[in-house]
């Protein structure tokens, strides 16, 4: 490996040159792209133009059905490697749910419900040291503090996720919404919930493509979150199905 | 010149006087004496008071063991500002004997005795003195005992093997006796003590009789801590000095500061300048004098000791604490105005030794930046501001994880968020996953008909009228929400808990509903009323 150094021959001024921008190249402090994008689950992936959560940006759920759970599912995996998240407006947040996506609750902090008066400065303290930030905004956000967050997160390399009816006053990086949610598993009466499928689009700033669309399992019948592989997939419906109609034996069945 | 009958042991400048109240949280919680009474935090028992005691109960129990040895015992959260504001009438009135009473934390402080001794004639007249004024505030509230030997550290002890309302006074030359058969647990370094007891070294006798240079050479600076505390010698450590009069950090308040919260804002700022400055000469501080004024011109200053090294955070704390203590004292001492004037002065500096960030495991980058943000966000919201959730195992979305409060500390040295006894026990009737991702802590009513708008009920026996066809809930301020079609259901399931305790039992019965658009809920008919439990969001 290297450049080859010409032997015999007197290097021309072009050989050295390249010789001199490659050693540049191994010079300068490598920034790795795994340094500038947190993992999410490959189910996810298709919807970032990055791969995965950009660092410093602001990204948004939406207040669509099913899209706290997205929101969760989004840090997952990069909880999981090893970030720390924080989670503002916390108070009503499932903590079952958030174990089942994979957060690692060992790294998780929440923030029950802080004042509106105090809840830009709870978040910027969090943007901080935080890798992942989860706000779920219980009053409106101005747009100062909401511009003032997203700066910070850009200058702290964090990722600052938003969930809630309260919208975020400024376009997100990225916005995620859940489109279309249906369950299976439950019936007219009888099974229980096991599996949701969820329509996903993905619009990003600055990004080719206009509109990302995937259809995932949020999460399938065995708790995981993925894509929806059609090929495959009745087959799960059966089997849910085949479940659903086990529990029609149940006993407590409504006399009607 | 010594007047007569003054011990010559008081001859040592180093020698302290220390009071400790046991069980002080159950003090500051201003219960019954002949209560049984616990303080917990963070789940464990932190105090418990004596009617508890004689049930079994100790520091360090899950609440849940403490309650099944003492069932009638009331179970108290822990209030560190209560436990601090009580306090501060405790140091009131020692400050009639010592001007330089330092409280290492509520319900212990030093102070040194060269003076108080001479003028009280000597150590014994002292501790009688300090046990009269102690009884006078505290009035049959709660324990305290008193010690007095050469360091704080060895009256500590002293004072911890003092009989209730009584002292122990150690003279200079009984300093080594008396400290050689104590377990070296009392170094209130567990992982060291843990390990040194490994090694054979199980009093503080057997370290003192080490050459000092062995320790150091096993341990670092730690072992020459642990050597001369061991040996009875003082235990500031020998590069503490007296620091520059420049470190101290002022601020001058315009408009008057009335309101505590207010106060320790601007301490956290202080004390954040203040680690700055420490950070530039390379030091760390040991203890602090916060010194507040007011508009009118009184002035109270006290001295905080830290084991370890205060830092900002802590400091805040600390100012927190000493304010609220003067704003809810005795009247006649009560500020009459605002703060005009908040000082921090560090009184005690050793060199910082930083702390070294491992790379993996334990106390990583990572874990440290989010401990310190963790911090200064309990500085603006208050200890309770910031919670980590605990596995305890249930039946509820709710109850299986629960969230309690952290201690920013605690966030560095990994922690185990686990209840295993009861996380892994089998909980039949538990709601089956998927968890829903929104539970709602205060339940939302909801009404649930039929298709002919009939409100759908469950019999004794678990059957259902007809099944539910209409979903309405009401929004989180009031009144019915619109009506959403459910498209699939199931339940009901009966769940039956605590039917043993009258006063906590529940019977209810689940459902689980979607409706037209896919949002899931999990409901539940109690009595009459149809609840919103949780969210499938």
């Amino acid at each position: 490996m290297g450049a080859e150094v010409g032997v015999g021959a007197e290097p021309s001024i072009e050989t050295a040159r390249r010789q001199l921008r490659q050693m540049g190249e191994w010079a300068q402090p490598v920034t790795l792209a795994a340094d500038q994008v947190l993992p999410v689950t490959a189910g996810l992936v298709p919807l970032f133009p990055d791969g995965g959560l950009r660092r410093g940006t602001v990204v948004s759920t939406g207040a669509g059905i099913g899209a706290v759970s997205l929101a969760l599912a989004t840090v997952a995996e990069a909880s999981v490697a090893g970030s720390w998240l924080a989670v503002v407006g916390g108070r009503g947040l499932g903590l079952a749910a958030a174990d089942e996506l994979g957060v690692a609750l060992d790294r998780l902090v929440v923030i029950e419900r802080p004042e509106p008066a105090q809840w830009g400065a709870v978040v910027a303290a969090l943007v901080d040291a935080f890798e992942l930030v989860l706000v779920a905004p219980g009053h409106r956000v101005k747009v100062s503090v909401a511009r003032r967050l997203a700066a910070r997160a850009r200058e702290r390399g964090a990722v600052l996720v938003h969930v809630g009816r309260w919208a975020w006053p400024e376009a997100p990086d990225l916005r995620l919404d859940s489109v279309e949610v249906t369950w299976q598993g439950l019936g007219d009466g009888h099974g229980t919930l096991r599996a949701r499928r969820v329509v996903v689009t993905g619009v990003a700033r600055r990004d080719a493509v206009a509109r990302r669309r995937v259809e995932l399992w949020l999460p399938d019948a065995d708790g995981h979150v993925r894509l929806v592989d059609h090929r495959v997939d009745h087959r799960v419906d059966h089997r849910v199905d085949q479940d659903s109609a086990l529990a029609e034996v149940h006993p407590l069945r409504p006399a009607v | 010149m010594l007047p007569d009958g003054a011990p010559s042991a008081s001859g040592n400048d180093h020698r302290a006087l220390a009071v400790l109240c046991p069980d002080w949280p159950v003090v500051a919680c201003r219960r019954p004496v002949d209560d049984a009474v616990i303080v917990v935090h963070a789940n464990r028992v932190i105090a418990a008071s004596l009617a508890a005691r004689a049930h079994g109960v100790h520091e360090g129990l899950r609440r849940r063991e403490a309650q099944g040895r003492c069932p009638d015992v009331t179970v108290v959260e822990r209030d560190l500002g209560a436990e601090a504001r009580q306090f501060e009438v405790v140091v009131a009135a020692l400050d009639g004997i010592s001007p330089r009473v330092e409280i290492t934390r509520p319900g212990s402080c030093v102070l040194a005795t060269r003076g108080p001794s001479r003028y009280f004639r000597g150590d014994d007249a002292l501790a009688d003195r300090v046990l009269d004024a102690m009884g006078t505030v505290l009035g049959g509230r709660g324990r305290y005992r008193v010690g007095i030997a050469d360091g704080p550290f060895t009256a500590t002890i002293a004072a911890r093997h003092a009989a209730d309302r009584g002292s122990v006074v150690v003279p200079t030359a009984e300093t080594a006796a008396f400290l050689a058969p104590m377990p070296v647990g009392v170094l209130d370094r567990p992982e060291l003590a843990d390990l040194l007891v490994r090694l054979g070294l199980s009093t503080l006798g057997a370290i003192a009789a080490l050459p000092v240079a062995d320790l150091v050479g096993r341990f670092g600076a730690e072992g020459a801590v642990v050597h001369r505390l061991a040996s009875g010698r003082d235990e500031r450590p020998l590069d503490a000095g007296d620091p520059p009069a420049e470190l101290e950090v002022v601020a001058e308040l315009d408009p008057p500061v009335e309101r505590v919260d207010q106060a320790a804002f601007v301490a956290k700022s202080l004390a954040d300048e203040l680690e700055r400055r420490l950070l530039d000469i390379g030091a760390a501080c040991t203890r602090v004098l916060i010194s507040a004024e007011t508009e009118t011109g009184e002035e109270l200053a006290r001295l905080w000791r830290h084991e370890g090294a205060l830092g900002p955070h802590a400091v805040a704390e600390r100012v927190r604490w000493q304010l609220d203590g003067w704003l809810n004292g005795a009247p006649a001492t009560r500020p009459s105005g605002g703060l005009v004037r908040l000082a921090l002065r560090p009184d005690e500096i050793t060199p910082g030794r930083g702390r070294q960030l491992g790379f993996w495991g334990g106390h990583t980058a990572a874990a440290e930046h989010a401990s310190r943000a963790v911090a200064r966000v309990q500085g603006l919201l208050g200890p309770d501001g910031v919670s980590v959730p605990e596995r305890r195992g249930g039946r509820d979305p709710i109850e299986q994880l629960a969230l309690v409060p952290v201690d920013a500390g605690t966030l560095v040295e990994g922690r185990q968020p686990v209840d295993t006894a009861r996380a892994a026990a089998p909980w039949p009737g538990r709601v089956p996953s998927p968890s829903p991702a929104v539970v709602h802590h205060q339940r939302r009513s909801a009404e649930v008909v039929d298709d002919q708008r009939r409100a759908v009920t469950v019999s004794g026996r678990g059957e259902i009228s007809a099944p539910p066809r209409w979903l309405a809930i009401s929004g989180p301020e009031s009144g019915r929400g619109p009506w959403a079609e459910v498209t699939a259901w199931a339940g009901p399931w009966p769940v039956d808990e605590r039917w043993w305790d009258p006063e906590r039992h529940r019977r209810r019965a689940r459902f689980q509903l979607v409706t037209a658009g896919g949002q899931a809920h999990l409901v539940a008919l109690e009595g009459q009323q149809w609840w919103v439990e949780a969210t499938y969001d």
